[in-house]
């Protein structure tokens, strides 16, 4: 097998008392798209803000296409595109100019940038746009424009930070579509995520972190296989009724997680105790579904509200 | 102690692409940004050289005009390196957050911030030769010497910069610069011999203007107008280097730690 894109040996990340990364171990390989999916503060920003060599690593072993990010950052930063969290185009420069710039920090002439820039843009498709100003540009563009900001040096492997948060469902589509895109063109992917639907969109393999913490690597569908049954039945009660419908739950030997008004139940299929739920008093909704990652996730890190 | 640490030592080349950076936005926004340093000193000249001037006797042989106009030369580079390290990179670093973009790429932190304090220099020296300009329109440059006065602006924009990039890296908020402007930079433009000889201040103020970097920008700028040279001016231009070399590895090293987390 070939050598790692990604490696971190108890990798860790402290700020102050706090730590933010706890002795992570993964190994993401060359080629693939790999995911990292948690709540807010689970230590997956910080943990790809290591890998850029953003922040330095407080303990532990990284390394990344062959190189230690602690001494030869420098050499990794040329091989990686990065796009952040955060939108950081440069408002004073036009489309076209941004690229040009941004090229500009990886030493590239201007003449092979101009042209590397044109490529990019047909590719994000705002070659049209080149010559406008940042801020006419949608949100869907924008994050458009910074993809094709982090492709201008032809990255090994492209790191993206929720690249899909705050975008209508078009724009997110197109979004996808594009990363899948480089990834048959050979790019590994590193992603962050909280939205599954992302995640199984665009991930061969997904790490589930919670509090600094990998909890699971594997495919998503190994993950589904391996924490939830199949299909899972949700069941919407009325104010005051969930007391009784845990009681028949649990009379019905079910698997299953209580929170708010909502019942999550787990099975390998449907059948009779279906019926029998939807005839229970205060039952206003039963819906049956396919497990997804999202029950998976919020199994390993629980269904509470983090902030 | 931070400066022992010189950050400088981890600067290459790649700081003058945060330079140019600024240059493509500056070339774009030409039309408000290059005027300025031209029409200010016009308006000092005309206000305080040949309305005030008028009522101020003659000070150490020249006329108020004369011995004031050529110390304008020294004050636009200071307040144009310190506003452009003061809210020029405060607005890059936390609301258009380009730092964050740029060390995504292969610069590092303290390229950016030495980048960011040679573009102060850079502007510095535009802001010092609108005023020559300016001043020999009026028939107020009196030496060739006068065009050392660019290199010498750079040496002072590069040293302003600096003590502004330092008060930027733990300004908590924008408005914290109120501080340094009216507590820094408006005492030194009164007290560094702008308009008046400093030996005419008290004692106390004397020494105090001394340690005013801008003293010293004063001094070397009018010699250089004015063509009065003198042994006195290589050591303001020693200090102005000590002062700069400690101040700017102070000020990255301080950026360093409130940007890399």
């Amino acid at each position: 097998m070939s050598e790692p894109a990604v490696s971190a040996g108890k990798l860790t990340k402290c700020f102050g008392s706090f730590t933010a990364v706890d002795a992570i171990d993964f190994a993401i390989r060359a080629g693939e798209c790999f995911g990292f999916l948690g709540p807010n503060g689970a230590g997956k920003t910080s943990t790809m803000r290591m890998i850029y060599g953003f922040s330095p690593v407080t303990d532990g072993e990284l390394n990344v296409l062959g190189y230690d990010v602690k001494t030869e950052i420098r050499s990794i930063k040329c091989r990686l595109g990065v796009i952040p969290q955060e939108d950081n185009l440069d408002p004073d420069l036009k489309v076209l100019q941004n690229l040009i710039v941004y090229a500009r920090y990886f030493d590239i002439k201007k003449a092979a940038a101009v042209a590397r820039a044109h490529e990019v843009l047909e590719f994000v498709q705002l070659w049209e746009r080149r010559e406008e100003h940042i801020r006419f540009l949608s949100g869907g563009m924008k994050r458009r424009l910074t993809i094709g900001r982090a492709l201008m040096n032809e990255p090994e492997i492209l790191i993206a930070d929720e690249p899909t948060t705050g975008l209508d469902p078009q724009a997110r589509h197109l979004v996808w579509q594009k990363l899948r895109q480089l990834q048959s063109e050979g790019v590994t992917l590193v992603l962050t995520t909280h939205t599954m639907d992302e995640a199984a969109h665009l991930c061969d393999r997904v790490a589930i972190m919670d509090q600094g913490k990998i909890l699971d690597i594997g495919t998503p569908s190994e993950l589904i296989d391996k924490y939830v049954l199949p299909e899972v039945v949700e069941v919407r009660v009325a104010v005051g009724r969930m007391e009784p419908l845990i009681m028949k739950l649990q009379q019905l030997s079910l698997e299953f997680d209580a929170v708010g008004d909502v019942a999550y139940i787990y099975a390998r299929q449907g059948g009779e105790w279906e019926t029998a739920l939807s005839s229970e008093p205060g039952v206003d909704r039963l819906v049956r579904r396919r497990a997804s990652l999202e029950d998976v996730f919020l199994k390993l890190t629980g269904r509470v509200l983090r902030d | 102690m931070s400066v022992l640490r010189l950050p400088l030592l981890k600067v290459s080349y790649r700081a003058v692409r945060v330079w140019q950076r600024n240059l493509s936005v500056l070339l774009r926004l030409w039309k408000t940004e290059t005027w300025p340093p031209f029409v200010e000193p016009i308006l000092y000249v005309v206000a305080l050289g040949l309305g005030l001037g008028g009522y101020v006797s003659r000070i150490e042989g020249l006329s108020f005009l004369q011995f004031l106009a050529p110390a304008f030369v020294a004050t636009a580079a200071m307040f144009v390196a310190s506003f452009e390290c003061l809210f020029g990179s405060f607005v890059r670093m936390e609301f258009q957050k380009t730092f964050d973009a740029i060390l995504a790429t292969p610069v590092n932190v303290e390229e950016v911030i030495s980048g960011e304090i040679l573009w102060g220099g850079s502007r510095a020296v535009f802001a010092s030769l609108g005023v020559l300009v300016i001043l020999a329109f009026f028939g107020l440059v009196h030496s060739p010497w006068a065009l050392l006065t660019l290199p010498v602006a750079f040496a002072e924009g590069l040293m302003f910069a600096s003590l502004a990039m330092i008060f930027t890296s733990v300004a908590p908020a924008i408005d914290s610069f109120n501080y340094y402007i009216t507590l820094g930079l408006t005492p030194m433009f009164l007290f560094s011999g702008v308009f008046f000889p400093i030996d005419s201040l008290p004692r106390g103020l004397q020494i105090l203007a001394w340690f005013s970097p801008l003293t010293h920008a004063v001094a070397m700028q009018r010699a250089l107008v004015l063509g009065h040279l003198n042994g006195h001016l290589l050591f303001d231009l020693l200090w102005m280097l000590v002062v700069t070399f400690i101040a700017a590895n102070i000020a990255i090293d301080l950026m360093a730690r409130r940007i890399i987390k």
